[in-house]
Order: C-alpha cells, then structure tokens, then sequence
C-alpha cells in the first residue's frame, strides 16, 4: 500500500536557527504513508524543533515542509488549521488538559469541529480510551489522579480524537518502566494495523525503535540521515555507532526481527 | 416482498454539514478514492452520508450509503436518531453500500445496535465492510464492562442539595483547620529559625521587600494621592455650607493617617502580592518544587513561607508611610487650589488636629495586615494540586479572603482603639 512515489510527509532543505546556533541545517526527509517512522538524535540536537517544524507550529528560516504534497510553510492560517485538524499529535509529558478530566480532553476536539449530541460524544471519547488499553473508569478521572503510563495512554486518545491518518509521538515511552513502555510499543503497533495509521515518533528508547520502527532518521551535523532499521545499525557514522553500539545499546543487539508492518 | 413493503428515505438538513467540509474540499483537487485503506490520505473529499430504512413489519433494514466517517458524525448521528423502529422486531444494520467506514462511523452503528439489543430487538450487522465491526468487538471483547454508551446516573435534585451544603461545610471545616495548623508551622519555623540569622535567608526577604514594597511604590503613593483629593474635594464641598472648610484639613488627616493610607494600602498590596505569593508557590507545587526542597531536607515554609511573610511585614509599614505622606500631600494641595488654606495654615491646622497617635493608630495596623496577606497568599500556594484550573481559582481565593481578612481585623482595630481611647 505504500506509495513510494508522493510521500506523506516532505521535508526539503530545512534550516531552523536559533541566534547563532544552527539546529537544523538543510534537514531533508521523507516519510512514507504507513509507515512506523522513528526519529532519534542527541539531546539539543532538534528533534522537538523538527517536530514543530512538521507540525506547523513554528515556521522555518528556510526550507519547505510538505503534508500530502502540499507546502504547509506558504499556508494561510485557515488551511493550516484544516492541516492540523488532520493530524494528531502526543507530546512528551502528555500535554492533557489538567482541569479537564480523561473522556473531556477526549470529546473537546471533537466537540470542537462537529455538532453532535452529549452521549455521542461520550461514546466517540470511550472508544478512543477504550482503544488505547485505558479502563473503562479512566475517563473520568483528572490527568492528577493518573500514572505515568495512563497519561501517556490517555494523550494518545486524545490524539486519535478526529481519527488522524498521520500520528506524531514525541518520546510516548520516555518516563515509562519497561513492561508499560513494551506494552505501548504494542499498542503503537495494534492501532497503526488497524487504523492504517502512518506513526512519526520521536523516541531515545533503542528498544521502541526496534520493536516498532521500519525506518529510522538520525539528526546528526544538523543534517538528516534516514534508512531503514538493519541500514542504520550497519551505519558507519561514529554517532550513529555509539549510539546503536554503545554500552547501554548491548541489550538489545540480539532483538528479534522487526515486526513487518503493512509495507507491502 | 410482502405487499406491504414500505420504503422511504431519511433525509436530514444539508446545514449540518461540518465546518471543515469545505476548506477540506478546496484542498484537494483529486477525485474521490474507493479503496478504504486510502483512508490514510489527509485531504480528502467525503460523500453524504444516507440512510434508507425498508420497514416490512417484522425486520427493519437500515441500509447505509455514502461515506460514514468522523467528518459524516453529525449526519450519521441525526440519522440514526430519526430511524424509526415501527415495531419491527429485528433491525438488519446493511453496512455494504458504505463507500468509507472508519472505527467511529462504525463505533456509532454498534452503538445504536447495542441500544436496540438492550431494547429486546434482535439485530444483525451485514455487508462486507466487517473489518470495522471485528476490530471493535474484539475490543469490547477485551475491555471490562458492556456496550457502549452507558449513560452517567445523576442525583435527584433533592439530594444534590443538602448534598453539596454539607461537602461545602466540610470544606470549610477543614479549610479553617488547614489554615490554623499552617500558621501554627509559619510560627513554629518563625521562632526556630529566628534563632539563626542563617536560617531567615536575609537575601530572599529582601528580594520580597524590593517586589512587594519597593515596586509597589508608585500605584500606591499615585492612588493615595488620588483618594485624598477625592475626600479633601468632597469635604470641603459639603462644610462649605457650614462656612467651616478649616475643618476639611482635620477631615483629611485624620482620615489618611488612621484608616486610608493603611487600609488602601493592604488593599492594594492584597491584589499584588497575595496574588503573586499564591501563583508564585502554586507553580512550584505543580512542578512538584515544593517536594523537590522537602525532599532535599529544606522545610518548604522556611524557604518559601517565612521569607515572604518577613518581607511583607516589612514592606507594607514603609508603603503606609508614603501612602500617609501622599495623602496628606494631596489634601494640602487641593485645600491650598479650592478652599484657599494656605501651606502654613495647612501645617499649623494639622499639628492641631491630630493627637500624638494619631499617626501610630494606623502604622500599627500595618504589619498585622501585612502578616494576614502573606499567610492567606502563601497558605493557598501551598494548597494547589493537580490542575491549572486550580491554581486559577486559590489565587483568586487568595486575593479575596486576604481583603476579606484586613478589613474584618481593622474592624476589631476601630473597636480596640475607642474602647482604648488610643
């Protein structure tokens, strides 16, 4: 199914600066539709930058990024809106809505673009908790009364709101212990099957990429270097080696074989 | 068929159409795709959803056109809504003709099935499109509870209310409690660590007396200044007809020096600093600062509460000084403009009118307001947890019950001093 030809996301000659500091410097990237799409890099090396960047909510000094083809740094301000309506996105600490409870942050995007009655609403919302593995007394709680895991699970309903083709994760394991963290590679892997959902995560957890990823883009020199999993490992890049080879990376040097996704 | 085959088509309002249909269809120029899977595309185009409902009075069929998915909701929704029973006994759901189905479009027939199941009708889901259907039963399957939609049991009226006045009076109850043991540790620390000059963090009290005095300044002295000429106007408007405008001097400073400048003062310092003191340690406690400083083994009261408290009660007495001053300055002038006192006479009426305390009767007051504000302000800090939304809200308590408190204590204040005769 995978449209090697029109990429759903294009990202071409990228350059974000900050002062003197140049994060992002001619960053090129493409992300095919459903695709499992892991992007890793140094801290301060502007993944969470390039991530904005893709997302529309900060515009670039240079560069085009295109959404289906279409160049969402020249968008007016309503087009944009009806490009960010189509995505959902998870944001490193959940970002929920803390005077909302669950099923709330759920319903308001929802509640947001179209008319509907209370208990639609409420049913749409205890399907995206349901979805996501959360029990069914989640949704009416507040984000305070939740753990680690539950909030991560509880952004990512909230992400699934307007059913969004295009999922972005920043680091939806980091903070996790290793069984919630395996069990939201999992999740990731049963929604993207039957949602037919293209994932973009940005992650620092070897064993996420491993168990989720069919394709990894490493951000090093400000420049992207995108391959897939088995290509990048076999990577000579002395960042990329200490970063897939280093000390904490042994663990996971006999991992299984990638899960084949729908990249038929 | 049955003779008595009925057929008719559930048209809703073409006005419910989404917001977003059409910035949706001016986006996309490609013509519209069939293959589901495609549903991965962003800009797409959807057709109108439809319903046609064939009612042969045993087994109603409910045959779904068009595309059902999250842009059709409130299509499918209204739809649904409007398709009537007519006591049949079965309801077929036909899913074939959809064009595109995703989980919620799905979701929401299973709903309504789910509804009618629980109804006593016997219902079926047929078609092709049972992708959908399997995933979410195989959901429903895993999850714990029933069908969906289970709506939330509210009380009656007649419990909600003495309901919600006795968690109020709990509230309060404990609240006063709260309050009382937190100011049982304010002084318990005070006393403790006045014993080390170390441990009264001098720096961070003058970093409070610099923002809660010395910034505060200029709004206190300017609206001082207003107030008086206010008073001094309007006095001297109403003894004009007594022919006794001298007495607008006593009029003023009494007023200024006993009540006025203290009193706007606290108030004034209320909205800035018991706001600011509330927000300031509420952030820290969601960022869970306050747990990192205990954690570290520096009592949080020490750290934040003291300084604070020390800070003000230092900085309002110096505020209620200028705010004297500038009272007393702006009766003078307006008397010197409008009731033709001059400067000299001003001062020799002023030295006659006050007595030795006039001037103490309302500094004195400065420091127990000062105290009240701090510990209002630093208490509801302390008592945010979870939510924004409560930060938002103890800030505003805050502000409030610190108002609330300096004008009730200088109630008791004009009772002590008459009865005094200070």
């Amino acid at each position: 199914m995978i449209d090697a030809e029109s990429p759903i996301v294009s990202v071409r000659g990228l350059v974000n600066r900050f002062g003197s500091q140049t994060v992002h410097n001619g960053l090129d990237l493409d992300i095919r539709t459903g695709e499992i799409f892991g992007i890793v890099g140094g801290s301060g090396s502007g993944k969470s930058v390039l991530l904005r960047s893709i997302l529309g909510l900060q515009r670039p000094q240079a560069g085009t990024v295109a959404i289906e083809g279409r160049d969402i740094t020249r968008m007016s301000g309503a087009e944009l809106r009806a490009v960010k309506r189509s995505y959902g996105v998870t944001f490193q600490h959940g970002a929920l809505f803390t005077s909302l409870t669950v099923s709330q942050n759920v319903e308001l995007p929802i509640a947001e673009f179209f008319d509907l009655k209370k208990e639609t609403l409420t049913a749409l919302a205890e399907l995206r908790i349901r979805m996501v593995g959360l029990p069914a007394d989640a949704g009416s709680k507040y984000p305070a009364q939740l753990s680690g895991g539950m909030v991560k699970r509880a952004a990512l309903a909230r992400a699934l709101a307007l059913e969004p083709a295009l999922l972005f994760l920043d680091e939806p394991t980091s903070g996790l212990d290793p069984i919630s963290a395996a069990a939201f590679d999992e999740l990731i892997l049963y929604l993207q099957g039957h949602l037919h959902l293209t994932v973009v995560m940005i992650t620092h957890d070897l064993d996420t990429i491993m168990r989720t990823c069919n394709r990894v883009g490493v951000i090093v020199d400000a420049r992207m270097i995108v391959d897939t999993l088995d290509g990048i490992l076999q990577n000579e890049h002395p960042w990329i080696r200490e970063y897939f080879h280093g000390p904490r990376a042994r663990a996971v040097a006999d991992r299984p074989a990638p899960m084949g996704k729908n990249n038929g | 068929m049955a003779g008595g085959f009925e057929s008719w088509k559930v048209e809703t309002s073409s006005a419910r159409r989404n917001r977003f249909g059409g910035v949706k269809r001016a986006l996309l120029a490609s013509a519209e795709d069939a293959d589901t899977h495609r549903a991965t595309l962003l800009f797409q185009t959807t057709s109108r959803m439809a319903l046609t409902q064939n009612n042969d009075g045993a087994t109603l069929t409910l045959k779904f056109t068009g595309d059902c998915v999250v842009d059709r909701l409130p299509e499918l929704e209204a739809d649904l809504a409007a398709a009537a029973t007519g006591g049949a006994r079965s309801v077929v759901f036909d899913v074939s003709g959809i064009g595109r189905l995703d989980i919620s479009g799905a979701w929401l027939i299973l709903a309504c099935a789910h509804r009618l199941t629980a109804a006593g009708i016997a219902t079926r889901v047929v078609g092709a499109r049972s992708e959908h259907f399997e995933f979410l039963k195989e959901l429903l399957a895993s999850g714990q509870g029933a069908a969906p939609a289970a709506a939330v049991g509210q009380l009656p009226p007649w419990e909600r209310v003495p309901r919600a006045v006795g968690l109020w009076t709990l509230k309060s109850v404990r609240d006063l409690f709260g309050g009382t043991v937190f100011l049982g540790h304010v002084v318990a620390v005070f006393v403790s660590a006045g014993r080390s000059i170390r441990r009264l963090r001098i720096p961070s009290i003058a970093r409070h007396v610099y923002e809660t005095g010395v910034t505060a300044m200029p709004i206190v002295a300017l609206i001082a200044f207003l107030i008086s000429v206010i008073v001094a106007y309007l006095g001297a408007d109403q003894l004009r007809k007594f022919g006794a405008e001298i007495f607008v001097v006593d009029l003023v400073t009494i007023a200024v020096l006993r009540e006025m400048g203290v009193l706007l003062t606290a108030i004034i310092v209320a909205g800035r600093s018991g706001s600011a003191f509330a927000a300031e340690i509420g952030v820290m406690k969601l960022n869970e600062e306050v747990d990192a400083l205990d954690a570290i083994g520096m009592n949080p009261i020490e750290v934040l509460v003291l300084p604070r408290v020390i800070g003000l009660v230092i900085a309002l007495p110096l505020l209620t000084v200028l705010a004297d001053a500038m009272g007393l300055l702006g009766g003078g002038l307006l008397s010197a403009w409008l009731v033709n006192i001059p400067a000299a006479q001003y001062m020799q009426r002023m030295q006659e009118a006050i007595s030795s305390t006039t001037f103490w009767a309302g500094l004195v007051k400065a420091p127990v307001f000062a105290f009240l504000i701090a510990v209002v302000g630093t208490y509801r800090g302390m008592q945010v947890r979870g939510s924004s939304r409560e930060l938002g809200r103890l800030t505003t308590v805050a502000v409030v019950q610190a108002i609330f408190l300096v004008i009730l204590a200088d109630a008791f204040f004009a009772i002590l001093f008459v009865e005094l005769d200070f």
